[in-house]
This record gives structure tokens, sequence and C-alpha cells, in this order.
């Protein structure tokens, strides 16, 4: 559909400004959904935690509270953009978006279907990580430029907190590739095929929970977001920021967390299939869902996990939260890629073959 | 050893992560508390301390008798009260301020007078747009509690055994 | 001009002007943040060249780990510039003359004759699908595999040395170490005893009488 979009440009507009054209058509067609799942997100994450507390949650905006995120935002546009006189200037602009542009980049390779996908890359996997470890930039660039103790110790903490967590993340991805046999994004969702037992979630499990742990501390969610631990350093990184350079740290924030859950569901729990796939009665009754709502459904659960979460557990003190990270998550992740190994030499179940 | 093995399970098992889950997500389904305030209201009590009144009694004549027990007792220096003798030789107050923002609910004044004048009614909804507002006087307070008699000597009623 | 040439022409030119900006700005902050860019352009660059994962690799070491523990030590220095700067003209001779040396020795490897179609070939260009870690993988692991190995015991003698040169444990009348896994372990029937005690009543205090009047 693009290429013929494409050719169509062409004929009248210089060949790369049509190449242009697409590619941001493109991009757009991605990102504006993520960022409208963002918004509602933001609403889902007080809904969730406000019933957890026996609460509503916001419902007075809409009915329901529905249109809350847009008052949110429009509350955020409308406020006075508060520079502190000693930041320095560039930076403290760039910082938000710094955090945000790399968590939008990594949509690039996300497969949303069969062939969905804007650039079906073979290194997708590694792209994520890249492009990802990009955020910390945003992070370190904000509290540096604020010139202010908080948000300092704030960067401090949280690309400490991001770069080893890293690492297990990385460790967990290789396992993903060693079962996969492939960095192609939708090549790993083709190993997944037939049925929920098929899905890496059961080889990989201590990887699944080592990804998502992670994932939690990649993105500052709760029991891992000393990065803005209010009670030491009021809102770390961001404390200098009013109005939407607020906005967009927690839009990215946001946006990370829907990355992150896409990942989970792509690379353990299979993806766009359903999980009924050759079972008896089941499969013929859920044939017509189409491929994206069972992702969807799976990255909902994830991100409701998030929530579930944030409203579950205190946070973790420093100093655990590193050794968590050291001494638990990488040593076991090293550990199962030699599990890995040997599963893979004697090809056990439906996943090695 | 056995010990050993269970601290592992229990540890690489996440169980008492789940236990914690479990209670949240509980709680998720349980029935919502949440009171939406300007449409739904909580119950008052009948001994709820807002906003101040004078009252009368049934015959029209206002009950204060300018004993000042009230302006004695209270805590913030709330009320201010000067008496005069009426042409009838009764004594009777003359001014009879409430600050309602020094004022702290407390329901001193009420406890203190010997003639139930100065009540506190269960009417808290109510707001100052300008400065000297804020300033019930006497005609406003009786006024008040012109307003508000009935639903006053139903909560005096109903509390009326416990006193 | 396709739209490949546009983007290397672009990506090239971020490439060197954050390298000339890393090495001309005051702040070593700054220079630090010119290099990131550097590197992300390079990886670009990269990229376009068909070696997608060198190109992401480089993202992923160079810039999202090494350059943020870089920036890291360099944010928590006071650095005194002009202290740094004391000196300049003196040095200048000496500086210039490593310079030149290190630009010929560059130019020694690096120069054209090294390069151009006619030394290195017309390089081949391989189709979409063509995945470049296949054949990284295999070079490293058949032809370079002696090489690889000996790198990978460099840098694990590299993390050792460092955590042997750092590691400095006092003992510990001197300073209090916490031992985490003792205090995750902790339970509360470590902490607190439930000691069950009669019920003893207290007799009521007697007066005593005053003697000493």
């Amino acid at each position: 559909m693009f290429n013929a979009l494409q050719g169509w440009l062409s004929i009248f507009l210089w060949d790369w400004l049509a190449i242009l054209m697409t590619l941001v058509l493109q991009v757009v067609i991605v990102v504006l959904p993520i960022m409208i799942a963002v918004a509602f997100l933001t609403l889902a994450e007080r809904k969730v935690i406000g019933f957890m507390q026996v609460r509503m949650g916001p419902n007075r905006v809409g009915p329901n509270g529905i249109l809350q995120p847009f008052a949110d935002a429009l509350k955020l546009i409308m406020k006075e953009f508060v520079r502190p006189q000693q930041s320095n200037l560039y930076l403290f602009i760039i910082a938000p978006v710094l955090a945000l542009a790399p968590v939008v980049a990594a949509w690039a390779v996300i497969p949303f279907g069969e062939g969905a996908v804007v650039s079906d890359i073979n290194v997708g996997v590694m792209y994520v990580l890249a492009v990802s470890s990009i955020v910390v930039y945003g992070v370190i660039i904000a509290g540096w430029a604020s010139n202010s103790k908080y948000a300092f110790l704030g960067a401090l903490r949280a690309s400490a907190q991001k770069v080893s967590y890293e690492i297990a993340m990385g460790f967990a991805l290789v396992t993903v590739l060693m079962v996969a046999g492939s960095m192609n994004l939708t090549e790993i969702v083709h190993g997944q095929q037939g049925g929920f037992w098929n899905w890496y979630w059961i080889p990989l499990l201590p990887m699944l929970a080592v990804y998502f742990i992670s994932g939690l501390a990649e993105t500052n969610r709760t029991p891992f977001d000393v990065v803005e631990g209010e009670a030491e350093i009021v809102a770390g990184f961001h404390v200098e920021y009013s109005s939407m350079g607020f906005g967009v740290f927690m839009l990215a924030e946001y946006a990370m967390m829907v990355l992150i859950s896409f990942m989970t569901a792509i690379m353990f729990l299979g993806g766009w299939y359903s999980p009924f796939e050759n079972i008896p009665v089941l499969d013929p009754l859920t044939a017509w869902i189409p491929g994206f709502i069972w992702l969807f459904l799976k990255v909902a659960f994830l991100l409701f996990l998030f929530l579930w979460f944030r409203a579950t557990f205190p946070r973790y003190r420093y100093d655990q939260l590193m050794r968590l990270g050291w001494k638990v998550l990488i040593p076991l992740t090293i550990v199962w890629v030699f599990v890995v190994g040997v599963m893979h030499y004697f090809s056990i179940g439906p996943w090695f073959n | 050893m056995i010990g050993f093995i269970k601290h592992q399970v229990k540890t690489f098992g996440l169980i008492e992560l789940f236990k914690g889950l479990a209670v949240t997500g509980k709680y998720f389904f349980k029935k919502k508390i949440t009171v939406r305030y300007p449409e739904e209201k909580t119950p008052l009590s009948p001994r709820f301390r807002g906003h101040h009144a004078l009252r009368r009694y049934a015959n029209g004549e206002e009950r204060c008798i300018a004993c000042k027990l009230c302006e004695a007792v209270c805590p913030a220096n709330a009320i201010t009260i000067e008496a005069e003798e009426r042409e009838d030789g009764s004594r009777r107050t003359t001014r009879y301020d409430i600050d309602m923002f020094k004022c702290i609910y407390c329901g001193f004044c009420e406890e203190a007078c010997p003639v139930d004048a100065v009540v506190e009614t269960r009417v808290f909804e109510y707001e100052f747009h300008q400065r000297g507002e804020n300033i019930m006087t006497k005609d406003k307070l009786l006024a008040f509690g012109d307003k508000h008699e009935a639903q006053i000597a139903a909560d005096r009623a109903a509390d009326a055994k416990y006193r | 001009m396709t739209f490949e040439q546009l983007i290397f022409y672009i990506l090239a030119a971020i490439a060197v002007i954050s390298s000339l900006m890393m090495i001309s700005v005051n702040n070593p902050v700054k220079a630090a943040l010119w290099l990131v860019l550097a590197f992300i352009a390079t990886a670009g660059v990269w990229i376009t060249a068909q070696a997608e994962f060198l190109g992401i690799v480089l993202i992923l070491v160079y810039a999202g780990a090494v350059m943020v523990l870089f920036l890291f030590v360099v944010m928590m220095l006071d650095i005194n510039l002009v202290k740094l700067k004391e000196g300049f003209i003196r040095y200048l001779p000496i500086g210039v003359l490593a310079a030149l040396g290190i630009f010929a020795l560059m130019y020694m490897v690096l120069g054209p004759n090294n390069f151009g179609m006619d030394v290195t070939g017309e390089p081949v260009r391989f189709d979409a699908n063509h995945s470049n870690t296949t054949m990284i993988g295999l070079a490293l692991y058949t032809v370079h595999v002696y090489a690889f190995i000996l790198a990978a015991v460099l840098l694990l003698v590299g993390i050792v040395a460092a955590i042997a040169l750092t590691i400095r444990r006092r003992p510990p009348h001197e300073v209090k170490y916490q031992n985490i896994d003792k205090q995750v372990k902790t339970q509360a029937r470590d902490r607190f005893e439930m000691i069950k005690m009669q019920p003893v009543k207290e007799k009521p205090v007697e007066n005593k009488k005053e003697e000493d009047e």
C-alpha cells in the first residue's frame, strides 16, 4: 500500500521527497494511536489504582471520567514553562525531547500483526534495546541542566539504575534469541505459532519475570521508582520542569511502559497469535478474532500488571535495588543462558526444532 | 536444610509478592465507597457542628440574654458581644458577632449557652466572597436561625436524651 | 540525489560537526554529550552502509553504556577551567607536535592511498534480507576465534583488576557493613519475642511516713 503511494507521489515529486512523505505518513499512523493509548493509560492507571484502594478514580470529566486525559493535557499546555535561571537553556529544553524521541523511534520495528510493521529489520531486538538505552540521556541531561541538587541526584540514580537493569534485560533477550534463532521480531513471533504451549514463556519463565522486572526498573515504575522518590528527592530529575516539559517526561514514561509491554507480548507471549490455536473447540470459535486484537489483549494485561504492581508494592531501598539487579537477576539470566543451551541441545518440547 | 529450601522457594517463587497482589486484586472488585459529593452526601449527625444560628422562643422573642458565657468560653475569641438594657427592661445584646474565620467549630458556645440561644447547625455549605462577609452579625444569625428553625429544633429533640 | 545519499549526507554532517564541537567546547559534560551525538550519527552512517549490527552495537555499547558511565563521572567532577587553561601557550608546541604525529599515523593508515574503488573494489550490495549479524558471527567464531577469546579474557582481566583496585573492606570495628542477605532473610520472629508473663497486680505504692522533720 505504501509502496503504491510512494510510486504515485514520485510521479510529480522528487524521489526523496516522495520517500520522506511516505515515511512520515507511516510514522504518524503508528505514533498517533500510541500517543492516544498513552493518554488513556494515564486514566487507566488512576482508575485501576483507585479501584484497588476502594475509590472510584477520576469520574468528573466526561462520562465516567473518560475525557480526563485531555483535561490533564490541556491543563499542562496552558501552564507556564518555568526555566530556572541558572539552568542550561538548550540542554534544559532538549532533555524532554531526548526522553521521548527514542521511545517513539523504537516503534519503527514493533510488528502489530502479520506484516504490519513500519520497518522489518533483521536486528529488531537489538534496535529496540539500543534505542531504549538512549532514553537515559533525557534523564541525565534533565538532571544536569536543571542545576538543582534534587534533580541531579535523581538523574544519577536513574542512570545507574537504567544501565544496571539494561544488562539483565539484554541477557534475558539473549535467551529469547537463542530459542528463536533470529533477531527479527516477526521471525520471533513466527517461532511461537501453534497454541499457548508453543509460546516462549514456558521454557523462559524465569526470563519473562526478569525481563518484566527489568522493564519495571527501566521505566522507573513503582517498586523501582527511587528515581523520583518523593520523600528524599522530591520528584527526581524532573523537579524543575513544569508545563509541557513535565508532560513530555510523563508521556515518555508511559510510552516506554507500552513499549515494554509490547516487547514482552511479542517475545514471550506469542505476539499476535491466538492462545487457542490447535485446541479442538475453542480454535474454530475464536478464529474470527483478528491477530492484533490478541496482541492488544496481551499488552493490555501486561499494562494492567504495571498498574497492579504500582498499587501493591512499596518502594525498594536503593542498595537493595542494585543488589537485586546485579546479584540476583544477572546471575539468573546467565544461568538460564546455559539452561537454554542444554534445552536446545536436546531439542526439548515444541520450542526447539 | 529444609528451612533453606523453604526460603529459596519463597524467594524465587515470589510467594509473598503474589500474596500482596492477591490482596490488591481482591480489593479491585470490592464495592467502592466513594461518595460523589455534590450529588451524593454522607449522612450527618444531629450533633453536627456547622454554621451558627441564634434561636428564638416560640413567641418570637430572641433567646439570647447577653450573659456572655459563649464569648468567655470561645477558645478562638471569635465571638464579640455588647449588651444594653432594652426599653422593656430586659437584658439583650446590641451586638452579637461571630467571626467565621476565627471560629474553630468546637461547639463550646452551644454547650455554654444557658438558654440554648446560640447553636451550630447542620449547614456546612456556605462561602464568603468578600472581606467582611465573614463577620456574622446578630441580624444575620437570627435570620439564619429563623430559616432553619425546623431542622434545628428536630436536631435538638433527637439529641435531647443524651444531654 | 537518492534518498540514501540524502540520509548519508545529513548523518555525515552531524557526525563531523558534533566531533568538532566535542573537541572545541569548554564544558566537559557538553563535550561528552557531543561525543554521544557523534556516535549516534556514525552508527547511522554504518547502518546506511548495511552494517546494521555494528551500528546498533555502537549505540548500545558506547552511547548507551560507556558514555553514560563517563558522563556520570564527568558530571560529578568539579573542574576549574581557568586552572585547566593555564600553560596553554607553554604546552602548545608539544600539543601541536603530538597532533601532527597522530595525524601522520592516521594518514598512513586511512589516507586516500588505501581507499577508493581501485583499492577495495566495488562493495557488494546485499539484498534487504541479508543478515549482517550472521556474517559477523561466522567470522568472529571461526577465523578470528583466538583474537575474540583473547579480547574477552582481556576484558575479564580488566574487570577483575578494576574491582581489585577499588575494593576496600575496612575492618568491621571501623565501619559498619550491612549484610543485605541477612537483612532480607530476617523474619518477624527473629526480631522480637512474645513472652508469656503471669499477670501480676502491682502493689499500690505505700506512702512512707516522713521521718526527718
